[in-house]
């Protein structure tokens, strides 16, 4: 691939030609080409499974706008990751219905079938631990996502066969 | 495998639901599919645009959604059809946009997520009359980024509906044209509040903004900006297909409040699970569908609807849930999906979950939101670990009044006092028990976490 075909940013970071299109495609959508940051910033995530610091210019680069613009959004937003993370991203619903469901019970189950609490990813980069607020499914209660797919309800002896699933 | 995947399911069958009495979800198939554009418009979809567009006027839009008193599904009850009438339109002025919140993330919440697996057509007609009532030019969807199967029914319905000639040019040969993008969020419960969610679609932070201006006056890129919660836009095409007047008769006697409320019951009850009946419906009629509570245990709070709404008792199960009713409670009806707790559940333990969702959630522009919540946790801690001073309580009381409306940007802090006002006149005495200490020896004078 010659070097005109991706955008490399100072430090190296390349964004490929097809995830540089698509960002492109996402700008036209909006008035301004900022409004596309975050959609940039999670088609970059799709495929490297984070964000790291380098990827800030590049894609501020593609869309035309400060790179402190791009990272004062890359760190609000909770969806968008900073470090690495696990092959599988769990995020825990902590919010009110789950925890009258026994919310607790099931994150202590997950932290001790993981070994590891919220923030952290498993030694074998298998699964990375976050809470995430009310997920819209609290008649199921308590529930948790992995990756694209909400589960519920989970009890705490479920965890283990759950997880087998996940490679 | 034990664990089921996730499907949002209404609890009332195809039998029971009727388009006279259930407007959002009398479509809607028992086996919980998408309800595909074929279908759609064989049930008498998109009816309400083509007769619209054609023959009324936007205006005409505007004044019977005023007169039907469709009141704000996303929690704040403000009238629809009085909103759109503020909204700057003709003229010099230039065409604006159109967005419909779909963040649901208030907790307790998961009614819009009916509509938006199941029903997407629903919502993109009621957001064309909207955008007709308002000279939009464009709209958009803002969802959280969790709904991912939300994301495939809504995008699917939009190509479907584009391809149909629902959006575009000239729709329905009216002359009028409109389109909507899907905009997935990233996280965060303050991209729901309208202001704060106009920065986000613009890709910034997602900081709630001044008003006035109102978004209705200058919103997304300055431009007037509608905002309306998926349930709201959801009610539109059946008022203009059968008019103010029925839809005010679907609550009848039970409630000033027009038409119908998916509503919905959480916590350890027989049945969780959502119906759609008329606003005013009361609490208790709600709780028999649920089957009552689990393990023959008694009731002893609920929040009508979420996380930032008051606690209110058993005795006020009667009342109508709408929103004037439910704000005279003390409380909001908020989003109308109950959260029930029962006889063994604390109250205190429950009030510091929800204080660290609104601590962990705050978008930390004003300090008593930033610094206030993080404080009412700390002290919420010691009085459940029983480490609590003598003082906290009413220290307690004045957080409360500090996180109060009128205080700060925006209403997410209000959203967080309620609960923890009500909770502490209801129940002062679970928060009293952890009293344990002479002032100043369990835990230094609490610091504002800012400081720390
Ligand atoms: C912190 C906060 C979060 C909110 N989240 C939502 C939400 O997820 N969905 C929603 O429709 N409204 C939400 N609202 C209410 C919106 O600000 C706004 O009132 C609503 O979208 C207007 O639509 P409606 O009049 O149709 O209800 C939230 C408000 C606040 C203060
Ligand atoms: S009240 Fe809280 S969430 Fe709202 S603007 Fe102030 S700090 Fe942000
Ligand atoms: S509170 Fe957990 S899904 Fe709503």
């Amino acid at each position: 691939m010659n070097d005109t075909a991706r955008t490399i940013a100072r430090d190296g970071f390349v964004i490929e030609p097809e995830d540089r299109r698509a960002i492109e495609h996402e700008r036209d959508h909006y008035e301004q080409p900022q409004a596309a940051c975050i959609e940039a910033l999670k088609i970059v995530q799709r495929r490297h499974g984070w964000v790291p610091d380098a990827a800030i210019p590049a894609i501020a680069e593609v869309l035309g706008v400060g790179p402190a613009d791009v990272e004062g959004v890359a760190t609000f937003y909770s969806l968008i990751f900073r470090q690495p993370v696990g092959r599988h991203v769990i995020l825990v619903c902590d919010s009110s219905s789950c925890f009258l469901n026994d919310y607790e019970e099931l994150r202590d189950a997950l932290s001790a079938e993981l070994g590891i609490g919220f923030g952290q990813t498993t030694a074998d980069g298998r699964f990375t631990l976050l809470p995430v607020c009310c997920l819209g499914a609290c008649d199921r209660g308590p529930t948790l996502m992995i990756d694209d797919c909400t589960y519920g309800p989970v009890a705490p002896g479920d965890v283990a066969d759950l997880l087998e699933g996940f490679a | 495998m034990s664990v089921t995947r996730y499907h949002s399911q209404l609890r009332q069958s195809a039998a029971e639901r009727r388009a006279e009495t259930h407007p959002l979800t009398w479509r809607l198939r028992d086996d919980g599919a998408r309800i595909g554009l074929d279908e759609y418009v064989g049930k008498d979809g998109y009816a309400a645009v083509r007769e619209v567009l054609n023959r009324q006027s936007p205006d005409d839009v505007v004044a019977t959604m005023k007169e039907a008193n469709v009141r704000g599904r996303g929690g704040a009850g403000f009238s629809a059809g009085m909103k759109w009438s503020l909204t700057m339109k003709g003229g010099s002025i230039p065409r604006g946009y159109l967005v419909c919140n779909a963040d649901e993330m208030e907790p307790g919440t998961f009614k819009d997520r009916l509509l938006l697996e199941q029903q997407p057509h629903l919502l993109i007609e009621g957001m064309i009359l909207g955008a007709y009532a308002n000279h939009s030019r464009y709209g958009y969807i803002f969802l959280r980024g969790e709904y991912v199967e939300a994301a495939r029914a809504v995008q699917q319905a939009l190509d479907e509906a584009r391809e149909a000639g629902w959006l575009g040019d000239d729709i329905a040969g009216s002359g009028f044209d409109f389109d909507i993008a899907l905009h997935t969020g990233a996280g965060r419960y303050i991209c729901g509040e309208e202001t704060a969610l106009i920065s986000s679609l613009e890709g910034k932070r997602a900081n709630p903004r001044a008003k006035p201006p109102f978004p209705g006056q200058s919103g997304a890129w300055g431009k007037p900006t509608v905002v309306n919660n998926v349930e709201t836009f959801c009610n539109a095409p059946a008022v203009m297909a059968h008019g103010a007047k029925w839809y005010q008769d679907l609550s009848g006697e039970l409630s000033n409040d027009g038409g119908t409320k998916l509503f919905g019951v959480s916590g350890k009850v027989e049945r969780t699970g959502l119906w759609e009946l008329p606003i005013g419906t009361p609490g208790r009629e709600l709780l028999e569908r649920a089957g009552g509570l689990r393990d023959g245990k008694a009731l002893k709070t609920w929040l009508p609807g979420g996380g930032s709404t008051g606690f209110l008792l058993p005795e006020h199960l009667d009342s109508a849930l709408d929103f004037d009713t439910i704000g005279k409670l003390g409380s909001r009806l908020g989003t109308g999906l109950l959260t029930v707790v029962n006889e063994d559940q604390s109250v205190l333990s429950l009030v510091r979950n929800l204080e660290q969702f609104f601590a962990r959630e705050s978008c930390g522009w004003c300090t008593p939101c930033r610094d206030g919540l993080p404080w009412t946790v700390k002290l919420l801690q010691a009085l459940e670990r029983g480490e609590g001073e003598r003082g906290d309580v009413e220290l307690l009381d004045k957080l409360a009044d500090d996180l109060g409306p009128g205080k700060t940007f925006c209403a997410h802090a209000p959203g967080a006092a309620m609960p923890l006002a009500s909770a502490l006149q209801y129940f002062r005495d679970e928060f009293e028990r952890g009293v344990t200490h002479p002032p100043r020896t369990a835990h230094a004078d609490p610091i504002p976490v800012g400081q720390i």
